[in-house]
């Protein structure tokens, strides 16, 4: 099923949390909402499985507008941020609940109910554990278990509350590659809340970036890692050198750098910022031009990338990241003069 | 569980706990504060009903203007817990899961009855439903009768021991949030199936205890129904106002006799409460640890 998010704003109190929203999910797709907290990505989510209403604006499931429809009859599955399991109720119980609790008329029979429970569980890989209570099981398995129980109304979307955030490092890793896997498997129209962009770039097919109730930018991962549209995606999405000066006549002039910025022949100058992520700098001995030269303050050679600090003339502290094999070949001191130089560099405007 | 050994186990707690006499002190203390207080009392109602034997006892408790006095203590509880079980699960809800205005001011208002003394809220009927009350004139007119009647006394009693059941509740509702609710309601149960089989299960130990509470104070309240009942035998007696009434009469073994049902009453009621407080602990300790992930 596909989903169409138009012009959706929603205030509380005097906040508001979305701002004339809109996008689309195509149906099949895995779309990662990513942004800080606080940006209005939950309450969208939110919206979108109908435990809230917007004060503006429509939500449509297949071109069907779907704003006034109840919460049990949208068909939407979703995995709450603390799963929200029925603690008094075995795992098996949770997972049947929405069949349970339909109309007789529409009831499966147990029999049926156990099956489709049954096989479930084994679907997330718990098929032992069906007579446990929540309070019983890890945080991997519970949220596992929310999956299930979201599953078992056959929805025909998945809505995700940050489906990991309250996982340690390891088991999220996991539970990443899992849900990956599971949903190339079921494709099912999936949308996903986090403030992890790592999450994001890894899991997503696409990535709506949101900020302050609005959408930032929405592309491919590669695509907002690469092309992001605003300083804001391009500070999110990792850390970033930024060079600040100005735009004239096609040139950008950043200090120390300069690079070509055709967008802008006037002469009429204008103030910019040049972005650039640590590893698009690169480090060496001699001056190759358009660079500038800095005293390395720090070196982190724990792991395959070795992080460096430099602080250069104006004090500017610069983040750069380089391959082992060219640290080690480098063999730089703390303390010696080096020629850093941007490979690449984004200029925004403003 | 890897714990170093250190030649012997010592009690993690050792260094917080107080002296041996200190410790002794405390327990002596209480256990002579409720033996004073508590025990010796309960005894003496027991042996000042049993004084003139059991046959007198019996004669005390079978007395028909005692039977019509237990009769309406019963008929009060009956009406006043299931109506404060209602209204105390409605305000609990409300508070529990909602953001309103005017929320404190709903919480402050649950707590009036702990707050204001059981005689005054009996002279607040008066007021209201009495003669010369503000209603009275047009409840005279009507010929219904609140004040010196049994709805005064069931209407005293509601008010008395309303707070139970929601004080009880609110914490837990609060603490349970409203996440399981919303889930319930996205797999598409209905509105009674949410509270039925989520909210209900989730709160009825706290639930079952403040039942407990409120009938306990029903039964023995005596301040407000006292105002409001007029004291005629046989008609509007509560057990408690029996028992003043025959204590006045200097009628001590019959006194003490039916002062016991209310005894019995309030015991049965304590153990009911500790049976529940035991299931609850119960049921919030898994029966074993979780597994790893």
């Amino acid at each position: 099923m596909s989903i169409a998010i138009r012009n959706v704003s929603k205030q509380f109190g005097t906040f508001a949390a979305l701002r004339d929203v809109s996008f689309d999910v195509r149906p099949g797709e895995l779309v990662a909402l990513l942004g800080p907290s606080g940006c209005g990505k939950t309450t969208l989510l939110r919206i979108v499985a109908g435990l809230e209403s917007p004060d503006a604006g429509a939500v449509l499931f297949d071109g069907e507008d779907a704003t006034s429809r109840q919460v049990g009859e949208r068909r939407v599955g979703f995995v709450f941020q603390h799963y929200a399991l029925f603690r008094h109720m075995t795992v098996f119980e949770n997972v049947a609940f929405g069949l349970r609790v339909r109309p007789r008329a529409h009831r499966p029979s147990n029999a049926s109910i156990r099956e489709k429970v049954t096989n479930l569980l084994k679907l997330v890989q718990l098929d032992y554990l069906g007579d446990r209570y929540p309070s019983q099981l890890s945080g991997g398995q519970r949220q596992r278990v929310a999956l299930a129980r979201a599953l078992a109304v056959e929805p025909k979307v998945l809505l995700l509350d940050e489906p990991f955030g309250a996982l340690d490092a390891k088991v999220r890793q996991e539970l990443r590659r899992w849900l990956r896997r599971l949903h190339e498997e079921i494709k099912l129209t999936s949308v996903f809340v986090t403030h992890d962009q790592e999450e994001a770039l890894e899991l997503a097919d696409r990535i709506v970036i949101m900020n302050e109730g609005r959408v930032e930018q929405d592309a491919s991962p590669t695509e907002v890692f690469e092309h992001p549209a605003s300083p804001f995606v391009m500070n999110f999405l990792g850390n970033v050198n930024i060079f600040h000066g100005r735009v004239e006549q096609g040139r950008a002039l950043l200090g120390p750098l300069a690079v070509d910025y055709p967008e802008h022949a006037s002469a009429v100058s204008q103030p910019a910022a040049g972005y650039a992520r640590p590893h698009e700098l690169e480090v060496a001995r001699a001056d190759s031009g358009n660079g500038l030269w800095a005293i390395l303050e720090i070196a982190n050679v724990a792991g395959a990338i070795v992080k460096l600090e430099l602080l250069d003339d104006g004090r500017r502290q610069l983040q750069v990241e380089v391959a082992r094999d060219h640290y080690d070949a480098l063999n730089p001191k703390i303390g010696e003069r080096l020629y850093v130089r941007p490979r690449k560099i984004r200029v925004f405007v403003g | 569980m890897a714990h170093v050994q250190t030649g012997r186990t010592r009690d993690p707690r050792k260094g917080l706990t107080e002296p041996a006499a200190v410790r002794w002190a405390l327990t002596v203390i209480a256990l002579v504060f409720l033996t004073l207080f508590l025990a010796i009392p309960l005894a003496a109602v027991f042996t000042e009903a049993f004084r003139h034997g059991w046959t007198a006892y019996a004669a005390a408790v079978r007395e028909p203007d005692a039977l019509a006095a237990l009769t309406l203590t019963l008929t009060a509880a009956a009406i006043a817990v299931p109506a404060n079980l209602i209204f105390g699960v409605c305000a609990a809800w409300a508070i529990g899961k909602f953001q309103f205005r005017g929320k404190p001011l709903l919480i402050t208002l649950i707590d009036l009855p702990f707050a204001v003394s059981p005689v005054i809220s009996g002279l607040v009927f008066v007021l209201l439903f009495g003669r010369q009350g503000v209603l009275g004139p047009w409840l005279a007119d009507h010929d219904i009768r609140i004040i010196f009647a049994v709805p005064g006394i069931v209407l005293a009693t509601i008010f008395v021991s309303f707070p139970f059941v929601a004080r009880e509740i609110i914490p837990v509702m609060e603490a349970a949030g409203s996440q399981e609710e919303e889930a319930a309601r996205v797999l598409g149960a209905s509105g009674f199936q949410t509270f039925f089989r989520v909210t209900l299960p989730n709160i009825k130990w706290g639930l079952l205890y403040g039942v407990i509470l409120c009938n306990a104070r029903a039964m023995g309240e005596f301040g407000a129904v006292s105002v409001v009942s007029g004291h005629i035998r046989g008609l509007t007696n509560t057990l408690p106002l029996h028992v003043e009434i025959l204590y006045n009469e200097y009628q001590f073994q019959a006194a003490f006799a039916v002062a016991s049902l209310l005894a019995l009453l309030a015991v049965v009621t304590l153990v009911a409460k500790t049976i529940v407080e035991y299931r609850e602990r119960r049921s919030h300790e898994p029966a074993h640890e979780g597994a790893p992930a």
